[in-house]
C-alpha cells in the first residue's frame, strides 16, 4: 500500500486513476447490495409458497451445495493471493492465482448447472410455484455475477500476460478482487437464507 | 501550449466526445427535445379532456398518451435535464478538469439516448406502453397481450443502467477530484444536491431493476412473481416500485433545489442563509426518502400499523423541506435583490413548491388520502411539485447558466415573458385540478360525462396548458434569436459566487487554466471581494482574471466512438428481448456489438499524445478509465494503453517489466 500511497497524490488536481477505479468499484458494490437485497427479500416472501410443487426440504441436496459453496469460498483465498502477488508486481504468480480463481468460479457454476438440471428433473421449474420462480431467479442472477467475474479475472490475466499491466496497476487486480469477494459474500447470505434456513 | 482535444468536427465530434461539458449539452438538448414530445402528448390529453365526451383520441390511444407523458417527463426530461447541469457544472464547481471517468460518462449518455429512442419508437412498433407509468400489477402487466409493456419494462431498465453508471461516476468525482483544499462542506450547494441525488439513484435503481426483470420474466417466461392466481403477490410490485419511486421524487426535485440555492444568493447579493442547514436537510431528505414509500399504497390495504408508520414518516419528511424553504426566505431577506429572469424563476419555484409541498402533506393523512387517491387532486399535487418545483427550478438554472454554456445572455424581456406566461399558464392548468380532484374526477380515464361539474375547470386547464406551450415557444425563440444576436456575456455576467464564473464563457475544454486552491465556500466571491471593518463587501483591487491562458500542458481524454457503439449494442440486445424467441438473434448480435465496443474501449489509449513527464508541474491526464464494472457486463480492466506515467515509480516499473518480459 505504501508504494501506492505515493501514486495517489494529487497531480494538478488529478487523482491516481487506479485508486479512482477502486473507489468506483466500492460505490458500484454499494448498489449491488440493494440489487441482491431485493432478490433475497423476494425469495423470503415466496420461500414457503410451494403450491403443488416440491418444497425446499424435498429438493435441496445440502451436502452437494455445501461442497460447491466451499469451492467458491476457496476462490476468495486464491483471489487474495493473486492480489498479494500483484501488489509486489509479481505478475507471473498473480496470473496463476487469477486463473486458479477463475477455475474455481467455473467449477461453482458447473455445480449450479448440475443442480438446476436435477431440480427440473424432480419437478421444480421456474413456473412451478412462486418458490421455484424466486429460487431460480435469485440463484441464476448470482450465477451470472460469478460468470461475469470469471470473465473479468481472465481478462485481467490476459492483459497482464500481454504485458500491458503498468506497475501501479496492482490495484486493478484489487478492484476485480473487490468484486469477486462481494460475489462470494453474497453467496454466503444466499446459501444461508435459501438452503440452510428451512422452516 | 494550451490543450486541444476535439480534432473531430461536426456531428462526429458530438458522437465521440468525452468532454463533460459537451456531454452536458447533449443531455440538455435531448431533454429539451423530449420536453417538446412530452408536451405535445400533454396537449393531446388536454384537448381530449377539454369538453365532456371528448373524441379527439380513442381510449386506447389515451392510455398510451398518459403513460408516455409521465414516463417521458420523468425519465427523459427531468432526469436528463438535471444530468445536463450536473455534467456541465459539477466538475467545474468542485474545481476539477473533468469527471472521474470521461468515457463512462459518454457511455451513460448514449445508453440514455438509446433508451429514450427505444421507448419513443414503440409508438410506431405496435403501440407505446399503456399501463400507466407505475405499471401496477396485475392489470398493467398481465392483461395487455401486446409488447407494449415489454417496451416499458426494458426501456426503464436501459435508462436505469445509464443512471447508475452516471451516479457511480459523479460520486467518485466528488470523492477524489475536488480541488486541493476544498472540504466537502465547502462544495457549492448544487454540487451537494447532485451528490445526494447520485446516492439516491445508486440505491433506489437496483430495487426497481429487480422489479422490472420480474415484470419481464412474468410476461415472457411465465414466472409467478406478481401472478396472484399462481401464488404470487401483486403488492410486491408496488413495494419494489415505490421503494424506487419515492426516492425518485427527490431525485427530480433536489437538483432544482440546488439550482435555486445558487441563484438566490447571487441575485440577492448575500451568502446563502444557513448554508449547512440547506446541505444537511438535503442529506436528511435523501435518507428519509427511503422510509416513506408506502404512503403511495395507503389504499392497497397494508393494515393500520403500516399505514400509521408511513403517515408519520411522511409528515416528518416535510420538516427538512420546510427548513430549506425558510433558509431561502432568509437568503432573500434584506438582500439587494435583482429581479433578473433566473431570480424570477427561482422565486416562482419557491411559491409553487410550497403549494405542492403542502398538498403533499395532506396525502400523508390516511383518511384524506383514501379520498384523494387516484383523483385529479393527486395529479395537481405532483404537478405543483414537478412542474412548479422541478421545471421552474431547471428554467432558473437554464437562464442562470446559459451565458456560461453559450457565451451569450438570453434576452431579458423575452425571458420575463417566458416566466409570466408559464407561471400563469401553469396555475391555470393545475390549480383547477385540485378542485376537480376533490369533486371526484378520477385520473387515467379518457373522458367524462356532462353534468358532473367538471366542464368549466377542465376547459380552463386546457387553455392553461396551451399557455404553457406558448411560453416554451417563447423560450425556444429566445434561444434561437440570441444565438447570434445575444449580448456577449463575459466570464462573470451575474457577479457570481462559485467557481464556474472563474472560467471564460463558454468554459474551455480544460476548464481551468490553473486548478484553483479552495479554502472557503463561495470561493470565487472571496477571490473578488474582501470585507471592511463594518462587514461590507469591498472589491479587491486585483481580482483574478478568468480569461487567463494556461501556462502548462494540459492533457484531456481523446474522443472515442466506443461508448456510443457499446450503448448501441445494449439497444439491440433490449430490442431483441421484446420479440422472443426470434428476436434473440438480434440480442445475440447486440451482445457482439457491445463486446466489440467494450473490447475496443479497454485497449484504446486514453490520450493521443504521450504525456511529457517533465516534473512536478506536469499534469497527469484526467483519465480514468471507465467503467467497465458499472453494469457488470464485461471484463474489467480498463484502459491500459496510455503507457505514460510509467516513470512515476521506477522501482516498480522494473519489477513489472521483468515479470512480464519473462513470459511474453
Amino acid at each position: 500500500m505504501s508504494a501506492d500511497a505515493a501514486v495517489a497524490e494529487h497531480h494538478d488536481g488529478h487523482p491516481d486513476p487506479v485508486r479512482t477505479r477502486k473507489v468506483a468499484m466500492w460505490v458500484f458494490l454499494g448498489s449491488e447490495c440493494l440489487f441482491f437485497g431485493t432478490l433475497i427479500s423476494t425469495f423470503l416472501l415466496f420461500r414457503t409458497r410451494t403450491g403443488d410443487g416440491p418444497t425446499a426440504a424435498e429438493i435441496f441436496d445440502i451436502p452437494f451445495t455445501s461442497a460447491s459453496s466451499f469451492i467458491l469460498l476457496m476462490s476468495s483465498l486464491t483471489m487474495v493471493l493473486a492480489h498479494h502477488s500483484a501488489e509486489r508486481s509479481d505478475w507471473r504468480r498473480s496470473r496463476i492465482w487469477l486463473v486458479a480463481t477463475a477455475l474455481l468460479g467455473t467449477v461453482f457454476i458447473a455445480g449450479q448447472v448440475f443442480e438446476f438440471t436435477e431440480f427440473v428433473h424432480n419437478g421444480l421449474t421456474v413456473t412451478t410455484s412462486p418458490f421455484g420462480t424466486a429460487f431460480f431467479v435469485l440463484t441464476s442472477f448470482h450465477g451470472a455475477h460469478v460468470a461475469i467475474g470469471v470473465i473479468m479475472l481472465l481478462g485481467t490475466a490476459g492483459i497482464s500476460y500481454a504485458g500491458r499491466m503498468r506497475p501501479n496497476e496492482g490495484m486493478n487486480v484489487e478492484a476485480v478482487g473487490l468484486y469477486w469477494h462481494f460475489v462470494d459474500i453474497v453467496w454466503i447470505v444466499i446459501f444461508t437464507v435459501v438452503y440452510l434456513l428451512q422452516v | 501550449m494550451s490543450a486541444t482535444t476535439h480534432e473531430a468536427r461536426g456531428l462526429w465530434a458530438w458522437v465521440t466526445t468525452t468532454d463533460h461539458k459537451r456531454i452536458g449539452i447533449l443531455y440538455g438538448g435531448s431533454a429539451m427535445t423530449f420536453f417538446i414530445v412530452g408536451g405535445v402528448e400533454a396537449l393531446i390529453i388536454r384537448l381530449q379532456l377539454a369538453v365532456p365526451d371528448g373524441a379527439v383520441v380513442s381510449a386506447d390511444a389515451y392510455n398510451q398518451l398518459f403513460t408516455m407523458h409521465a414516463t417521458t417527463m420523468v425519465f427523459l426530461v427531468l432526469m436528463p435535464a438535471a444530468a445536463a447541469f450536473t455534467n456541465y457544472f459539477l466538475p467545474i464547481l468542485i474545481g476539477a478538469r473533468d469527471v472521474a471517468f470521461p468515457r463512462l460518462n459518454a457511455l451513460s449518455y448514449w445508453i440514455f439516448f438509446f433508451g429514450g429512442l427505444f421507448l419513443t419508437m414503440s409508438f410506431f412498433l405496435g403501440g407505446a406502453p399503456d399501463g400507466g407509468w407505475t405499471g401496477y400489477a396485475p392489470l398493467a402487466q398481465q392483461v395487455t397481450e401486446t409488447v407494449r409493456m415489454d417496451y416499458w419494462a426494458l426501456g426503464l431498465q436501459i435508462l436505469g443502467v445509464a443512471s447508475v453508471m452516471a451516479s457511480i461516476n459523479f460520486i467518485t468525482t466528488v470523492f477524489v477530484m475536488r480541488a486541493p483544499g476544498m472540504s466537502l462542506m465547502q462544495m457549492p450547494v448544487f454540487a451537494w444536491m447532485a451528490f445526494v441525488v447520485a446516492f439516491l439513484l445508486l440505491f433506489s435503481l437496483p430495487i426497481v431493476a429487480v422489479g422490472l426483470f420480474q415484470v419481464y420474466l412474468d410476461r415472457n417466461l411465465g414466472t409467478l412473481f406478481f401472478d396472484a392466481f399462481g401464488g404470487g403477490d401483486p403488492i410486491l410490485w408496488q413495494h419494489l416500485f415505490w421503494l424506487f419511486g419515492h426516492p425518485e421524487v427527490y431525485v427530480l426535485i433536489l437538483p432544482a433545489m440546488g439550482i435555486v440555492s445558487e441563484v438566490l444568493p447571487t441575485f440577492s447579493r448575500k451568502p446563502l442563509f444557513g448554508r449547512a442547514f440547506v446541505i444537511f436537510s438535503g442529506i436528511a431528505i435523501g435518507f428519509m426518502g427511503f422510509g416513506v414509500w408506502a404512503h403511495h399504497m395507503f389504499t392497497a390495504g397494508l393494515g393500520p400499523v403500516a399505514e400509521a408508520t408511513f403517515a408519520i414518516t411522511t409528515m416528518f419528511i416535510a420538516v427538512p423541506t420546510g427548513v430549506k424553504i425558510f433558509n431561502w426566505l432568509g437568503t432573500i431577506w434584506g438582500g439587494s435583490i435583482r429581479f433578473a429572469t433566473p431570480m424570477l424563476f427561482a422565486l416562482g419555484f419557491i411559491a409553487m413548491f410550497v403549494i405542492g409541498g403542502l398538498s403533499g402533506v395532506t396525502h400523508s393523512v390516511v383518511p384524506a388520502d383514501t379520498q384523494q387517491h387516484d383523483t385529479y387532486y393527486v395529479v395537481a399535487h405532483f404537478h405543483y411539485v414537478l412542474f412548479g418545483g422541478a421545471v421552474l427550478g431547471l428554467f432558473a438554472g437554464l437562464y442562470y447558466w446559459w451565458p456560461k454554456i453559450t457565451g451569450r445572455l438570453l434576452d431579458e424581456r423575452l425571458g420575463k415573458w417566458n416566466f409570466w406566461v408559464m407561471f400563469i399558464g401553469f396555475n391555470m392548468t393545475f390549480g383547477p385540478m385540485h378542485v376537480l380532484g376533490l369533486n371526484g374526477m378520477p385520473r387515467r380515464t379518457y373522458t367524462y360525462p356532462r353534468g358532473l361539474g367538471f366542464e368549466f375547470w377542465n376547459l380552463m386547464a386546457t387553455v392553461g396548458a396551451f399557455l404553457i406551450a406558448f411560453s416554451v415557444a417563447i423560450f425556444l425563440w429566445n434561444a434561437i434569436r440570441t444565438r447570434t444576436r445575444g449580448e456577449i456575456a463575459g466570464a462573470d455576467p451575474w457577479d457570481g459566487r462559485t467557481l464556474e464564473w472563474a472560467t471564460p464563457s463558454p468554459t474551455p475544454a480544460y476548464n481551468f487554466a490553473e486548478i484553483p486552491h479552495v479554502e472557503t465556500e463561495d470561493a470565487w466571491w472571496h477571490a473578488k471581494y474582501t470585507e471592511n471593518d463594518e462587514g461590507h463587501a469591498v472589491a479587491r483591487s486585483n481580482p483574478p482574471d478568468p480569461e487567463a491562458e494556461p501556462t502548462t500542458d494540459i492533457h484531456l481524454p481523446s474522443p472515442s466512438y466506443y461508448p456510443a457503439l457499446a450503448a448501441f449494442g445494449l439497444f439491440l440486445i433490449m430490442l431483441g428481448l421484446v420479440y422472443p424467441p426470434l428476436g434473440l438473434v438480434l440480442s445475440g448480435a447486440g451482445v457482439g456489438v457491445t463486446l466489440w465496443g467494450l473490447f475496443g474501449w479497454s485497449l484504446e489509449p486514453l490520450t493521443k499524445e504521450e504525456l511529457p513527464v517533465a516534473g512536478s508541474q506536469s499534469p497527469a491526464s484526467p483519465d480514468a478509465d471507465d467503467g467497465e464494472d458499472a453494469e457488470g457486463t464485461e471484463d474489467d480492466k480498463g484502459d491500459e494503453g496510455d503507457e505514460q506515467t510509467d516513470e512515476e515509480d521506477a522501482e516498480n516499473t522494473d519489477d513489472g517489466d521483468e515479470g512480464d518480459g519473462g513470459e511474453s
